[in-house]
């Protein structure tokens, strides 16, 4: 048991993510309630429930909904970061395509805190069925008065647009988003100012994750302090897990803050694939550090426990890597995905990734040097907080984490030309035995 | 080459949504829906498009080179995307590129000679858990075996 579950606490079936089923299990009772109350109120209840932002950051979601100034004349945006791209993490698809009105309701009360008129949905470009299921629920909400004008009779009403990516992995940061929602490439912007004062179409702007969202209906619906039961007094509620890589039982799991992570990967999840030995965990997708198998021990599944043992708990997007597998490559294959994904505006970022690649290549290739390994520490650190956004410094963290952990590996890499294990990245390769024999290589 | 024309009233729907005068915001949404239609962004589109909405050309033109969903040159009639990312990879993204690659005869970024598929490769889908997958059009694919992508391409060849 993994404790207290919000969201995968009901049996999922063909119909469960419609609005009759939502309804049926006490859907839009908070958004009723939050209608009945003052704004303000409102932003002090979920900032009395203590949620941290579940994108990644971890910041407090209702401080960031209390800077808004509400009787500044101005419109307030309140936008669904919906554009899930972190490697590892796929939990906010599941959200999407469960419980699609529960994130919308979220939004709803959401604007309502804010007084926002218009309310927006940035999903990635990529997901078709989360789109559709959106979609859906969004019309079902303007059919039944739950969106539009005079929403429940409460005479507040809230538009909802839903904006659909083209593929960019930029625009998951906030400011990108903002850009890309103005009909722009996705470019982040330098801050300040925050976006709380001048973010999308420079008027006052909430950007919030699904997964936070998703959360504020359990949170107004219960009560702040029955939030707060749940979970470890300093991370309050529960934290949805994407975990893949090599592991038995992959796939998005719900768990109550402070759960231990050992338990959670060697019971839940039935340990390693194939009985292998587990090497690290990449915590909360490829730009968090990653923590050894030994790191490990006796850490629990919340924020602060998280950054105590050298990390952070980020989106919670968990790939688990097991012994024998090549770390050389596993940089590469990091590194390649940050060169893929820079957006090119900072100088630092624009070419220390695509020096990093080149670097990693060549040591995979057979023809590394014994300073390369230097050369990357360097880079790293000549793009960390030095760009706009923290894309270049996520890339130098993933890298020397891998570094600090497994220098042997670069060096004997560089010493031999070839790698301490083969190159290995599979624990079993699928399409191993269907290429062996007619000269094609895995 | 048919005009996106007959697209501007479902435009004009979407338009009602946006708060008033940020009708630039529908770049994006204009620009997938005329690929939906064709498969592909003609120069004539941008032509049309800046005028309709009143953008800048660059504006268009930035867009179209920074996404990577959007093709300024027709595809195969399916295309294939593979993840390679690390959760893919750790699950054997690289056998199946090599996989397709041998049974389409193509290499990742060609088109085979008949038209009807296009391979690429893809920076993470979010669908880590299901590795090794691919996208086929909007279609995810997940869990892939030989036998699940030779029966899948079986279906799309017929």
């Amino acid at each position: 048991m993994s404790g207290t579950k919000f969201f995968m606490n009901f049996p999922v079936t063909e119909t469960s993510h419609l609005l009759d089923a939502y309804t049926a299990r006490g859907g839009y009772q908070a958004l009723a309630k939050a209608l009945q109350m003052q704004p303000a109120d409102v932003t002090k209840e979920v900032s009395a429930g203590g949620i941290l932002g579940h994108g990644g950051a971890a910041f407090p979601a209702g401080r960031k909904w209390g800077v808004v100034k509400l009787n500044d004349g101005e419109p307030h945006y309140v936008c669904m970061n919906a554009d899930e791209g972190e490697p590892g993490t796929f939990k906010d698809r599941w959200l999407l395509e469960h419980v699609p009105h529960m994130c919308l309701e979220g939004l709803i009360i959401g604007s309502f805190a804010l007084m926002g008129r218009h309310a927006f949905i940035y999903i990635r470009g990529e997901f078709d069925l989360p789109y559709r299921r959106m979609a859906a629920a969004i019309e079902e909400a303007y059919a039944n008065n739950l969106l539009g004008e005079n929403i429940l009779g409460s005479g507040y009403s809230c538009d909802v647009v839903l904006y659909r990516g083209a593929g960019s992995y930029v625009c998951g940061e906030a400011s990108a988003m903002l850009a890309s929602l103005e009909g722009k490439k996705g470019w982040p912007r330098n801050r300040p100012p925050r976006l709380t004062v001048k973010g999308l179409y420079q008027k006052p702007t909430v950007v919030n994750n699904v997964e936070t969202l998703a959360n504020i209906p359990v949170i107004i619906g219960r009560g702040a302090a029955e939030f707060k039961k749940v979970g470890t007094p300093k991370s309050p509620g529960t934290q949805m897990i994407s975990i893949s890589g090599h592991i038995a039982r992959p796939g998005v799991y719900e768990v109550e803050y402070g759960y231990s992570w050992e338990k959670f990967i060697y019971e839940d999840c039935g340990g390693m694939q194939d009985g292998a030995a587990l090497k690290c965990i990449i915590p909360g997708g490829v730009s968090t550090k990653l923590l050894s198998a030994k790191e490990l021990e006796g850490l629990t599944l919340d924020h602060i426990s998280a950054v105590a043992g050298g990390s952070q708990l980020g989106s919670g997007g968990m790939m688990a890597i097991a012994e024998a597998t090549c770390m050389v490559r596993v940089a590469q294959v990091i590194q390649r995905f940050y060169h893929h994904e820079s957006c090119g505006q900072c100088t630092p970022c624009r070419e220390g990734m695509g020096w990093m690649e080149r670097i990693l290549d060549r040591i995979v290739a057979g023809h590394g040097r014994m300073e390369d390994i230097e050369r990357l520490y360097e880079i790293g650190e000549a793009n960390d907080g030095t760009t706009i956004c923290s894309l270049g410094d996520s890339a130098g963290y993933a890298n020397t984490a891998i570094l600090d952990h497994y220098r042997e590996e670069f060096e004997y890499y560089i010493t031999n030309g070839r790698s301490m294990y083969d190159g290995r990245l599979t624990v079993s390769d699928p399409f191993a035995s269907a290429l062996a024999g007619a000269g094609a290589r895995g | 080459m048919r005009p996106m024309k007959h697209l501007i009233p479902e435009f004009e729907e979407w338009k009602k949504r946006y708060p008033a005068g940020f009708e630039g915001s529908l770049t994006i949404p204009c620009l997938r829906r005329i690929q939906e239609d064709r498969g592909w962004i003609a120069d004539s589109d941008v032509d049309e498009l800046t005028a309709y909405l009143g953008v800048p050309r660059t504006q268009v033109d930035e867009v179209l080179a920074f996404y990577t969903q959007f093709t300024r040159k027709p595809l195969g009639r399916h295309h294939i995307q593979v993840c390679r990312n690390l959760s893919c990879s750790l699950r054997g993204a690289d056998g199946l590129v090599a996989y397709l690659s041998r049974r389409l005869g193509i290499t990742p970024g060609q088109t085979t000679l008949d038209g009807r598929f296009t391979l690429s490769t893809v920076e993470c889908l979010a669908s880590c858990g299901t590795a090794p997958m691919m996208m086929v059009g909007d279609t995810y694919h997940e869990n892939l075996t030989p036998e699940s992508v030779d029966a899948l391409l079986e279906t799309l060849r017929s």
